[in-house]
């Protein structure tokens, strides 16, 4: 086994070192260094290693190790996220920030991608390998299925996000939002949502519990539906198998519809399934209370996950796509309405019974400020798809403001829950080192989201009213730069928000650090049937 | 099922599962939330019969209102071309200097022209017409084709040098680095700085440079000349700018500014509209002076 790792590291390390030196543009050329330094470095590991007794590893308890990895991997990308989320905000207000010196690498072009994905997939998307880990092993009474397969995951999931990223940096996109990794990266995040399938999957098939929890139903639509998202939309033809560059299978209107068809469901089946899998497991740990309705949660999910994956459309309404896909679309959007809100209205009455818990302890609160956030966008995104008002709202900062308040406020605050309830857990301690400081961390993130959300509206409503407005005559009164001449105010505010979002992040940094810094040893038992 | 447990503080049964602790209750779909996710359904029905939205083979239903986005927006076109046509043909018919003459007219004309500057023109000339490097200001009175309601509208239908319509203005001032040596060219840019502070166009060897290289184009008292563009150099108003080193480029290279055939992207009515608003920003000449 030794000897054919062996084999297989050293045939990485120089097929890379071949692809580095024929690469045809620079963002190739430096993600085929870095694979061979990594394959390399790995090589001369596995090398010292062969032939010398194992460590035996006591496979008796839970396998937390890759979920305490994922633990703090989510709050470094979180930060790394918010902090350039931050700095585009107030590039925007002032375009001065787009350095000359960092022309090409670090303007707005370059890093919006950079924080849409190191907040969606490196903050989000270790939040959800990390809870999912956690929460399929609880509840199936079983360790993770595969061994160190569930290692491989977490390292293949960062490695991919750090060449996702960098290579933004360096002008690697395929220029599809929230699809922008180009080929080879998107193979190589394939192989690792396989591997993460295999994980999980063979986790509830190897469970002691007869039946699968409502939190594992979710997770499960989550992984699978993502994977055939991210192939379809990926469908493309490298220029060449030395060169970033590749050319999409789709053209015109088609690939608009996949495009969105796969964006939307980002939203739906990452940000909004996955994280509603979190909901069913820590709303009610944290809260000590029942699920409050095994029926909602059945016919929720359900109609969930079938509406949502056909509401893509109304990302396209008034365009080249016809009609009718414009108004499916809209039907299923706002006919997802309910179902959505099944989840807040499970996740909220949940704490039927422990109402004074949101006033004696800072994490219920924020998953109750999550569930209300989500409640509120998910309203928000059904009226937004109607399409009178998507002819005002769309390509408008209001778009930015519902993204946001459905992405601070959902996903951010049931993360933050989530960590402030893992981080005591995995390391051995009672509860965190400072609750004081998740009560502040509550209060600054709320009020940030609240800046944004509502500097998003006003911008946004104000720059549709002025785009459309005309005269007696039918003449248009402003023109475009007018428009963005008259956001710059609420730019600041927003930047602002933005700033209060981040320090609380930093807050919930350090209080996990001082908690992990006092850790005392743990290995969790697998329930003895 | 009923000897499922009861929960203690809602004394509501649970579905006698539990995992790692948590239990469900057995309650019932909220009424509400039924009774609002059937009423989406039913507006869902009523509402692909009446718009299109169901796909057939090759088609798909066009609703039963005969809706579609393409005929809302050809609806609002139409409803608003019949309610300009009669001011819209005459400010086509009506000879361009004397649009004035005619109040309502001229008030009409203004207020079109400036949406179609918003519309077309301010992604270069600045949405308050004040130009930017290599675009010119529209606001004062130097014009380098002629400041006249016919001359601009002339510029507007034809444009400035592209390839587009035969009968676009052009000149092309020639690239004098490969005419001059280096010294000369500094020469002739400290003389044309000079003559936009006054300086006397004919004087010392930048002089002699200027009258021999320049003087046919830009005239022998730097007055420019209309007819090939050629800017007037002696009132300190600069396209590009003043500056030794963008005034060394200028000559070493030359400019090539180019601006697109609008009389193909507009229709003749926005065309002399938008040359009646931009007259009257503040330089617009009467007539072209001699």
């Amino acid at each position: 086994m030794d000897y054919v790792k062996l084999i297989v590291l050293g045939i990485v390390t120089l097929v890379a070192a071949i692809a580095a030196n024929w690469a045809r543009d620079l963002a190739y050329n430096v993600h085929a260094l870095m694979i061979m330094v990594i394959a390399g470095a790995m090589f001369l590991w596995q090398l010292r290693q062969t032939d010398e007794p194992k460590r035996v590893v006591d496979t008796s308890g839970y396998m937390d190790g890759p979920v305490r990895a994922g633990v703090i991997a989510t709050a470094f990308w979180g930060i790394a996220g918010f902090l350039v989320g931050t700095f585009i905000a107030f590039q925007l207000a002032f375009p001065e920030l787009n350095f000359d010196w960092s022309e090409g690498y670090l303007n707005f072009g370059r890093l919006r991608p950079l924080h849409t994905s190191a907040v969606i997939f490196a903050f989000g998307g270790n939040a959800l390998i990390a809870t999912s880990l956690y929460v399929v092993q609880r509840t199936s009474g079983a360790r993770l299925w595969g061994g160190n397969l569930a290692w491989f995951v977490f390292w293949g999931y960062n490695l991919f996000i750090v060449l996702a990223a960098t290579g933004y940096l360096l002008g690697a996109t395929q220029s599809k939002e929230y699809a922008e990794p180009e080929w080879y990266v998107d193979i190589w995040l394939t192989i690792v949502w396989v591997a993460y399938l295999a994980v999980f999957l063979g986790t509830i098939i190897k469970r002691k519990e007869p039946h699968i929890y409502v939190a594992n139903w979710f997770y499960l639509a989550f992984i699978v539906t993502v994977a055939m998202l991210h192939v379809m939309n990926n469908l493309s033809l490298p220029v060449s198998i030395w060169g970033s560059r590749s050319v999409q299978v789709f053209a015109g209107v088609q690939d608009a519809m996949v495009q969105w068809w796969y964006g939307h469901n980002a939203v739906g089946f990452f940000l909004t399934a996955g994280f509603l899998g979190m909901m069913y497991y820590f709303v009610p740990k944290q809260a000590g209370r029942p699920i409050y309705s095994y029926k909602l949660s059945i016919i929720h999910f359900w109609a969930l996950i079938f509406l949502y994956i056909w509401a893509g459309p109304h990302h396209l309404h008034y365009t080249a796509l016809p009609d009718w896909a414009s108004t499916l679309g809209m039907v299923f959007s706002i006919i997802l309405w309910m179902p959505s809100w099944g989840g807040m209205i499970n996740g909220l009455m949940t704490l039927e019974g422990a109402w004074d818990k949101i006033r004696t302890d800072p994490i219920i609160r924020m998953f109750v400020a999550s569930l209300a956030f989500y409640g509120m966008s998910t309203f928000e995104g059904p009226m937004m798809s109607i399409r009178a008002v998507n002819s005002l709202s769309h390509y408008t900062d209001w778009t930015i403001g519902h993204v946001h308040s459905g992405a601070l406020g959902w996903n951010g605050l049931i993360t933050f829950g989530c960590l402030y309830f893992l981080t005591p857990k995995l390391w051995g301690r009672t509860q965190m080192h400072s609750v004081r400081a998740i009560n502040l961390h509550f209060w600054l993130a709320t009020v940030g989201i609240v800046l944004y959300a509502a500097s998003m509206w006003v911008t946004g409503i104000m720059e549709g009213l002025m785009w459309r407005e005309v005269d007696a005559n039918g003449f248009l009164v402003n023109s475009f730069a007018d428009t963005v001449s008259a956001k710059f105010p609420m730019y600041v505010v927003r930047g602002l928000g933005g700033i209060l979002y981040l320090t609380g992040g930093l807050v919930m940094v350090w209080n996990m650090w001082m908690t992990i810094r006092a850790a005392r040893p743990v290995t969790a038992q697998v329930p003895a049937e | 099922m009923s000897q499922n447990k009861k929960d203690d503080v809602t004394g509501v049964e649970t579905t006698g599962h539990e995992w790692d602790g948590i239990e469900e209750l057995n309650n019932p779909l909220p009424r509400w939330w039924l009774w609002t996710f059937y009423a989406t359904i039913a507006w869902g029905v009523v509402y692909t019969i009446l718009f299109p939205a169901w796909p057939l083979v090759n088609s798909a239903t066009a609703g039963v209102l005969n809706w579609s986005t393409r005929g809302q927006v050809a609806e609002r076109i139409a409803a608003v071309d019949e309610a300009r046509a009669g001011i819209e043909a005459r400010l086509v018919e009506t000879d361009l200097a004397a649009i004035p003459e005619d109040e309502e007219l001229h008030s009409y004309a203004v207020n079109a022209g400036a949406a179609v500057f918003r519309t077309h023109c301010s992604q270069c000339h600045g949405s308050g017409a004040q130009g930017a490097k290599g675009y010119p200001n529209l606001l004062d009175d130097a014009w380098l084709w002629g400041g006249a309601r016919d001359e601009i509208a002339y510029t507007v239908r034809h444009g400035i040098r592209n390839e587009d319509d035969p009968d676009a203005r052009y000149s092309q001032m020639p690239a004098f680095g490969d005419i001059l040596a280096d010294e000369e060219i500094a020469t002739l840019v400290d003389h044309v700085q000079g003559m936009a502070q006054g300086g006397d166009p004919a004087a010392g060897p930048g002089g002699e440079l200027y009258q021999a290289n320049c003087a046919a184009c830009h005239g022998e008292t730097g007055a420019g000349m209309r007819e090939v563009g050629a800017p007037n150099l002696t009132d300190a108003i600069w396209l590009y700018g003043g500056d030794t080193e963008t005034l060394t480029e200028t000559i070493t290279n030359a400019r090539f500014g180019v601006m697109p055939a609008w009389g193909l992207r507009l229709d003749e009515a926005d065309v002399r509209a938008v040359a009646t608003y931009v007259h009257q920003l503040g330089g617009g000449e009467e007539t072209a002076p001699e």
